[in-house]
């Protein structure tokens, strides 16, 4: 279960309003690298993942990106808090608040909804770890995307903040590969999948 | 004057649980993989004491962050006060 604790991971202040750098950072709310979607595929993937330590690794990191997904969410609401419709015609925000008025709705940054096909949850731990691997990079790379169009040191500094989060998760990510790596043969790591096969002798007794 | 102090206090505060909670939540990543770095564990345990201090404290005078240190009186402050992503300083 989880408990919500009142404070955002890193703390928000923006007071100038942009909704069109809105549209863009919003990618990282339901777009195809986002935290939504981070989310979603570690605490997805844990269930069948048989070794105890990278199972707390994706309770864990999939936990603080549903905390990376608010300060997002927290970033784009303060950013289009209070508009007028002359501000929302004139930044190109209108395609957004036809739909959805100034609530926060996960989409891309050119409007493709959320689809959980964003993520993979493949029950293989071997391509699980890799798939996570490439998130954390396709995360960071999309956060060094924002930063190149963001000039605000308000909207700058929790940025910079979650492209930081995901070096370390990729890090916590490479040492868990490690730790699978380790438990299976190492002349053929592909020899049996331990999210399903029963290999001879059992791998149970983790 | 008063009432800017006691902002500021807040502030203060809450500024710290934002460090040892993040002190927390990272070394919490790296004991997953290092489930026995002793070191590691005495850093766990130094800034898990210190959070859970200051998360107490920050409820007695200031309103609750989690439901675990809500002791209400007179009023439920946990869905009153302003939520975090509502900006300024808390």
């Amino acid at each position: 279960m989880w408990n919500y604790e009142k404070r955002l991971q890193y703390p928000v202040n923006i007071t100038q309003t942009n909704p069109q750098m809105a549209q863009v950072i919003i990618s990282q709310f339901g777009g195809p690298d986002g935290e939504l979607a981070a989310s979603m595929r570690y605490l997805s993937q844990r269930y069948t993942m048989p070794y105890k330590e990278v199972a707390g690794v994706l309770t864990d990191i999939g936990t603080e990106e549903l905390a990376h997904m608010e300060i997002i969410s927290a970033i784009v609401y303060q950013l289009t808090k209070n508009l007028s419709p002359e501000e929302i015609k004139a930044s190109g925000f209108d395609k957004y608040y036809v739909d959805h008025t100034l609530a926060l709705w996960p989409q891309a940054a050119g409007g493709i909804p959320f689809n959980a096909c964003e993520f993979q949850s493949k029950g293989d731990p071997i391509t699980d770890l890799f798939e996570d691997l490439a998130a954390e990079q396709k995360a960071r790379t999309t956060y060094d995307n924002i930063l190149r169009l963001v000039k605000d040191p308000e909207v700058c500094d929790p940025i910079r903040f979650l492209r930081e989060r995901e070096i370390v998760h990729f890090q916590r990510f490479g040492e868990s590969l490690r730790l699978v790596q380790e438990e299976l043969d190492p002349k053929n790591f592909y020899a049996f999948n331990p999210e399903f096969d029963v290999p001879q002798g059992n791998c149970c007794n983790k | 004057m008063m009432a800017n102090q006691n902002q500021m206090e807040r502030y203060k505060l809450y500024q710290w649980i934002h460090m040892v909670s993040f002190a927390v939540n990272d070394i919490t990543l790296y004991l997953d993989t290092h489930p026995e770095d002793q070191e590691a564990m005495e850093y766990f345990n130094h800034f898990k004491e210190l959070r859970m201090q200051a998360l107490n404290e920050y409820a007695c005078q200031f309103g609750p962050l989690t439901v675990d240190t809500a002791s209400p009186e007179g009023k439920w402050l946990w869905s009153t006060q302003p939520m975090p992503w509502e900006g300024g300083c808390f």
